[in-house]
């Protein structure tokens, strides 16, 4: 079941369209990533989702409601996680979520909740001496303490510390588990790669990529890179006969071989074939980033496929 | 009901958290009295239609905790609230910002209304001010005074761009205030024509002042500050943005 449904939406400041006839869905239980550099129109997409904005054209559809209209009963249902939105200097954390869980009719323990985030110890301190981790997460908690059966969490670990980052992206698997719908907003491809089951790449406004990370990857097909020590010397010319490989080079008693496609199993096959072992054998598998800067410097085509 | 009880909860100890700005509104006004009770002989001043001084000066204390709240707290605090993103976070809740709004309003009035029955209680008790002489007369033109100003820090809420402008906005606007009430000079020592805009400058210290006696406050003005809130009230209403 789709829980959002955003067909040829667009929006214009002035001149100038910041989403440009957007269309996708996101299937309940999903963690889907929105993903594109500054000032791509994530965050517009996402804040028109909400309600916040309302759009020129298109239409928006959430738990099939329209995010305009009936934005007072979607606010109990959508729990939301804004870009640069702040609290109080002087209220505290556990005041912050009491007073949030007060909006709600049937909120979530706020106690379990800072447990769960790890924010048990920090009840008392005052939102002004948290660290940028713990004012993540508060936000997170808060996001989440009407119990909603979807959450928009936009650029929720960008000025944290890589460790913060990551027991942030435990959370986001823990809300999934929760039977969450998690609409996640990032730059960092990292982020979507280790989240996503699904994600949008947006850029100037349009979306040039969706399908799953490992989808998006295929789709420009990068070169991969293998490295290995071989056990006895080998003729270049053994690998370079293969059709995937497209260079060898030596560093010391390293070989890198650069290619395509199957790369790892045209050369494991040739290798095993000639007697010889590939000593520490490593493989610079191509990311979701390279994917993401490929894509996104590419000319303005269109490579949508739609997974429908 | 239970959001807006929270809310006032919130804002009551995020209010009691800043005690220069409580320490202002409730204790200032009866400070200053002590202060110049002390400083100079409260005697019947024929001058002053036989009234001593100190019996005139309360209303013009009052207008210390009403500045204090409406056209600096209130501006400063909401559009601060503004500039960090809390009332559009709100706007994502089924709580809507007008509530945090209202929950301010509330605080503000219970703070006042302390300040108030202090000041009078101290003056009574050290200077033996009597009670007000016309109550039902007094409380009204308290409550006008107070919406009035309040819908002047309101509105400055809602044209400020930023909590840097509301604060350059709202700081002179509390001196000219202050002025015009009588706070740092007495009143009957203001030239005449400051004296009569000071009656219809909200908080309309005029009517306090006459009511304090025990006439009745004079209608006009009364009906002025009226019209002040409601005018004001309503553009502020329109111009708020709440991000």
């Amino acid at each position: 079941m789709n829980v959002i449904e955003v067909t040829h939406l667009t929006k214009r400041y002035g001149a100038r369209a910041a989403v440009d006839d957007v269309s996708f869905s996101v299937e309940e239980g999903e963690i889907f990533g929105i993903l594109g550099p500054n000032g791509a129109g994530k965050t517009t997409t996402v804040e028109s989702i909400v309600g916040l904005r309302t759009p020129d054209s298109g239409d928006i559809r959430v738990l099939g409601l329209d995010p305009r209209r009936d934005r007072e009963r979607l606010r109990s249902l959508v729990g939301v996680q804004l870009q640069e939105s702040q609290l109080p200097d002087r209220m505290t954390v556990g005041e912050a979520l009491d007073l949030f869980a007060a909006f709600y009719g049937d909120p979530a323990d706020p106690r379990r909740l800072l447990d769960d985030l790890g924010l048990a110890g920090q009840r008392g301190t005052a939102y002004r001496n948290l660290s940028g981790g713990q004012k993540q997460r508060l936000s997170i908690a808060l996001a989440l303490v009407g119990r909603p059966r979807i959450a928009v969490l936009d650029e929720l670990s960008t000025g944290l510390d890589p460790q913060a980052r990551r027991d942030t992206w435990d959370l986001i698997e823990s809300i999934r588990e929760r039977g969450v719908t998690v609409l996640l907003v990032t730059h960092l491809m990292e982020e979507a790669e280790r989240l996503a089951d699904r994600v949008a790449v947006i850029r100037e406004g349009r979306i040039i990529a969706l399908d799953t990370p490992a989808g998006v990857v295929s789709m420009v097909d990068p070169e991969q890179r293998l490295r290995f020590w071989p056990s006895t010397p080998i003729d270049d010319r053994v690998l370079t006969d293969l059709p995937e490989v497209r260079s060898v080079q030596h560093a010391g008693p390293t070989v890198v071989v650069t290619g395509t496609g199957n790369l790892i199993a045209a050369v494991t096959a040739v290798l095993a074939r000639h007697e010889v072992i590939a000593n520490d054998l490593r493989v610079d598998q191509a990311s979701l980033d390279e994917a993401y800067l490929e894509l996104t410097a590419r000319p303005s085509t269109r490579l949508v496929k739609e997974l429908s | 009901m239970k959001e807006m009880r929270a809310l006032i909860a919130v804002e009551a100890k995020l209010l009691f958290r800043d005690p220069i700005t409580w320490l202002a509104a409730i204790a200032l006004p009866s400070a200053v009295l002590l202060i110049f009770g002390s400083l100079f002989k409260a005697e019947p001043d024929p001058a002053l239609g036989g009234q001593r001084w100190i019996d005139l000066f309360v209303p013009s204390l009052l207008v210390i905790t009403l500045g204090t709240l409406g056209i600096q707290t209130l501006p400063i605090r909401l559009a601060t609230y503004r500039e960090k993103g809390v009332l559009r976070r709100l706007s994502t809740t089924p709580a809507h910002p007008a509530r945090l709004l209202a929950a301010q309003l509330v605080v503000y009035i219970v703070t006042a209304l302390i300040a108030l029955v202090l000041l009078v209680v101290v003056g009574h008790l050290v200077y033996a001010i009597p009670w007000p002489g016309n109550p039902l007369g007094f409380v009204v033109a308290f409550t006008l005074g107070l919406t009035a100003l309040f819908s002047i820090g309101l509105l400055v809420a809602a044209i400020a761009p930023s909590n840097r402008a509301a604060t350059a906005i709202a700081i002179p606007m509390f001196f000219a205030v202050m002025f015009l009430g009588g706070v740092y000079l007495p009143r009957t020592m203001l030239p005449e024509t400051l004296q009569r805009i000071g009656d219809l400058t909200p908080p309309g210290v005029q009517g306090l002042q006459d009511a304090w006696l025990g006439s009745a406050p004079q209608l006009g003005p009364l009906v002025g500050l009226a019209v002040v809130t409601v005018v004001l009230g309503a553009i502020a209403v329109r111009a708020f943005r709440w991000e």
